[in-house]
């Protein structure tokens, strides 16, 4: 896709930039000790924690990969933030408090509070370390989508840029200036994101979005089902291609060369211009025939259908909020269906329309099927299942959520803290449904990425509210990834080489150490960004969330609740969570079509793990536990 | 190897109730969020349900969730708070 570039979101991105390393700055005179970089000196106010929670919270999985996945597939979108919103609940009444209990600096600590064991110490870093970096993954992909609109550079350069700066966020200044960051983030991403959704409201439906291209429909006699003439003589037909039961012509135009859809109606025959994307045997990718630059690439998303009261009409004028979602549900959205196959030695990708129920686009299974007419399998309610598992239960076990519960200064700011967070992350995802649907129907997704759906939206409602929108996501991803990679350098520095290694460090050398971590995780993730580019961010902090949970929750929630819990049986669990989890996602259908092979050959038959690795974690730390009583010469860790 | 926390803890007598209040709450919200999962996998065509204001089982239930998250949190909250100032003499901050 070709953006227009725009000055004033170049200026309001460079001010924001400048803004965070300002503050960076300002906060890394003040960070001194080994407490001060890890835990803010565990002296911030709770409601400035608990913003800042849902700063680090809301990263570019919410803003970005929830309204793409919203207007990708509908409600199964949406299935997302009702899950990571529960998962609080979790935090909340199970976990916030206890740990604060416990820990000193990160998630390790509070695991092996009771036990002193190498083994957990050791095993809880690893976990800390892969968690984190599944979760940075979706970050950079995120940063990456967001630069080439808002700056008008290649995806691999965003990723590069957050990488750059946020080694640089962390390496000078710690928690401290993260939780800051966060706070400011986190507070405009709700406000904004309010804007933007009374903006949707206001400009409510309509079968005519500003700028829209309309697609062309020609008429076309076909025999045999793959020859084609055209009647029009100013189209020839190139290339004929047969997949499934559809038929795709590629038609030469004097300029370029795009390819149409055959639709047969019961009378006629006619061919339905789509969006193609080609990569010709010696590497070049022409955008519907075109080079890049022509500009013939569209941004799409519309209604075919409105209905309002039982009539037909154009548009709506401005709606309410249930208004809007009970008109959606009456009427009829184009969404745009992908097909990949091959003709004459290039790799061809389409988008075809694919007009889809209101009422279908309201209640899950466009993604995740599970009804019989759709189809679905066991396999699939199974991974249906395995997702809203992970959801709720990844949260609590996420090692840069956890070490913010450390930055306050007890257990009642912890609490508070942790509600304030649910109150406004929980207000932000019902935000998410208007956004993305709004997205859905105004004529801005990018079919390449659907990360890029609410920003984009944003421009629809003027090149400002787009500009602060981009430039706060833009900050969204810096700031989760700056925890995330607080958390990660934390594990290496703090868990692995001063725990576990016990090699001796001064105070300042702890900090170095942690620095330098920093740094090798920044560069080890801005490589993953790039790789896995083009992939939704929702769907990867799902991954990281079923990660999290089998490895971590176990082990805490055993931790806090059962007395036989040994230090041996949390280690092996974290340990199974871990191989268990990220085995299932290397052999499910998603990864095996990122390494260029079909899906549906898979070994695994399913993408989200939970329902596996969880219940498996379980299971190894009560055997473990149970077979090695005799070894827990622990007393009852002191609840106060 | 330190093991203390961070901050200095102060002494808490109400943790055994905020515990089982916690508890409590817990598995209240997974029974509503189960009842969710589970009708989804079983009977998925009730979730178009048309069910209040013309809004569907889908769309109810999904605000239905977040919105309860929200408010039991404030009820733990003002519960362990009370149970805080109670038992604790209103010592701690």
């Amino acid at each position: 896709m070709i953006y227009e570039v725009s000055n004033l979101a170049i200026v309001i991105f460079l001010f924001i930039v400048a803004f965070v390393l300002g503050l960076s700055f300002y906060f890394a005179r003040k960070t001194k000790s080994s407490k001060s970089y890890y835990a803010a000196g565990g002296n911030i106010h709770w409601g400035v924690n608990g913003i800042a929670f849902a700063g680090d919270y809301l990263s570019a999985a919410s803003f970005l990969g929830i309204c793409g996945m919203i207007a990708f597939s509908g409600y199964d979108g949406f299935l997302y933030s009702i899950g990571f919103l529960a998962g609080w609940v979790v935090a909340l009444f199970l976990v916030a408090e206890p740990l604060k209990r416990l820990g000193k600096y990160t998630f390790a600590d509070a695991l092996d509070a009771k036990f002193n064991s190498k083994s957990i110490k050791l095993a809880a870093a690893i976990s800390t370390l892969i968690v984190s970096v599944f979760y940075l993954i979706p970050q950079m992909v995120g940063a990456g989508d967001l630069v080439v609109p808002l700056l008008g550079l290649p995806h691999w350069m965003g990723v590069v840029i957050v990488g750059s700066i946020v080694i640089f966020i962390v390496a000078t200044a710690g928690m401290t200036s993260t939780t800051y960051v966060q706070f400011i983030k986190g507070g405009l991403l709700v406000i904004f994101s309010t804007i933007l959704t009374i903006y949707v409201l206001k400009n409510g439906l309509t079968l005519t979005p500003e700028n829209y291209h309309k697609f062309a429909e020609i008429e076309a006699v076909v025999t045999n089902d793959t020859v084609v003439t055209i009647p029009d003589s100013t189209y020839h037909v190139e290339a004929t291609v047969v997949t499934g039961k559809m038929v795709f012509v590629k038609l030469n135009t004097q300029e370029f060369s795009p390819w149409f859809k055959v639709n047969t109606h019961d009378d006629r025959t006619t061919l339905e211009e789509v969006l193609s994307t080609t990569v010709t045997a010696d590497g070049e990718k022409l955008f519907n025939g075109a080079p890049q630059s022509a500009g013939k690439f569209f941004q799409v998303g519309h209604l075919s259908k409105i209905i309002v009261d039982g009539k037909e009409v154009d548009k709506t004028g401005p709606v309410g909020p249930f208004e809007f979602i009970k008109t959606l549900e009456n009427s009829e959205v184009v969404r745009f269906a992908k097909k990949s196959f091959e003709s004459e030695g290039d790799a061809i990708t389409v988008w075809y329309q694919n007009p889809t129920s209101g009422k279908s686009v309201m209640e899950p299974g466009l993604k995740y099927k599970l009804s019989k007419a759709s189809g679905a399998t066991i396999w699939d309610k199974l991974n249906f299942l395995s997702l809203m598992l992970a959801l709720f239960l990844g949260t609590s076990a996420l090692p840069h959520i956890l070490i913010r519960y450390y930055t306050v200064p007890n257990q009642r700011a912890a609490r508070k803290s942790t509600i304030v967070a649910i109150a406004a992350i929980g207000f932000f995802y019902m935000l998410t449904l208007f956004m993305g649907l709004g997205a859905m129907i105004n004529g801005v997704i990018d079919v390449e990425s659907s990360n890029m759906s609410g920003p984009l939206l944003a421009k629809v409602f003027g090149v400002s509210l787009f500009a602060i929108i981009s430039a706060i996501a833009f900050a969204t991803v810096l700031g989760t990834v700056s925890g995330l990679i607080i958390a990660s350098s934390g594990a290496i520095a703090h868990d692995f080489i001063d725990n576990y290694l016990q090699v001796k460090m001064t105070d300042k050398g702890k900090v170095k150490a942690g620095k330098f971590a920093a740094f090798s995780v920044g560069i080890f993730a801005i490589l993953l960004g790039i790789l896995f580019k083009g992939m939704n961010v929702s769907f990867l902090v799902g991954l990281a969330f079923a990660v999290a949970a089998s490895a971590n929750l176990p082990a805490i929630l055993f931790l806090l609740f059962w007395k036989k819990t040994t230090a041996k049986g949390i280690a092996w669990s974290v340990i199974v969570g871990i191989v268990s989890s990220i085995g299932i996602i290397l052999f499910a259908p998603s990864m095996w079509e990122r390494y260029g092979l079909i899906a549906k050959n898979a070994p695994v038959p399913f993408d989200n793990p939970g329902i596996i690795s969880i219940p498996l974690a379980v299971i190894t730390l009560i055997v473990i536990s149970l077979l090695t009583q005799k070894d827990n010469s622990t007393k009852d860790f002191d609840r106060n | 190897m330190l093991h203390e926390p961070a901050i200095p803890v102060e002494k808490d007598h109400a943790i055994a109730k905020k515990t089982k209040l916690g508890v409590i709450l817990f598995f209240v919200y997974t029974f509503i969020y189960a009842g969710f999962v589970v009708i989804g996998l079983t009977d998925p065509e009730l979730m178009g349900l048309e069910v209040i204001g013309g809004q569907n089982l889908a769309i109810v239930y999904g605000f239905g969730l977040i919105l309860l998250a929200i408010i039991m949190g404030f009820i733990y909250n003002y519960f362990c708070t009370r149970f805080e100032d109670k038992m604790n003499n209103n010592s701690t901050t």
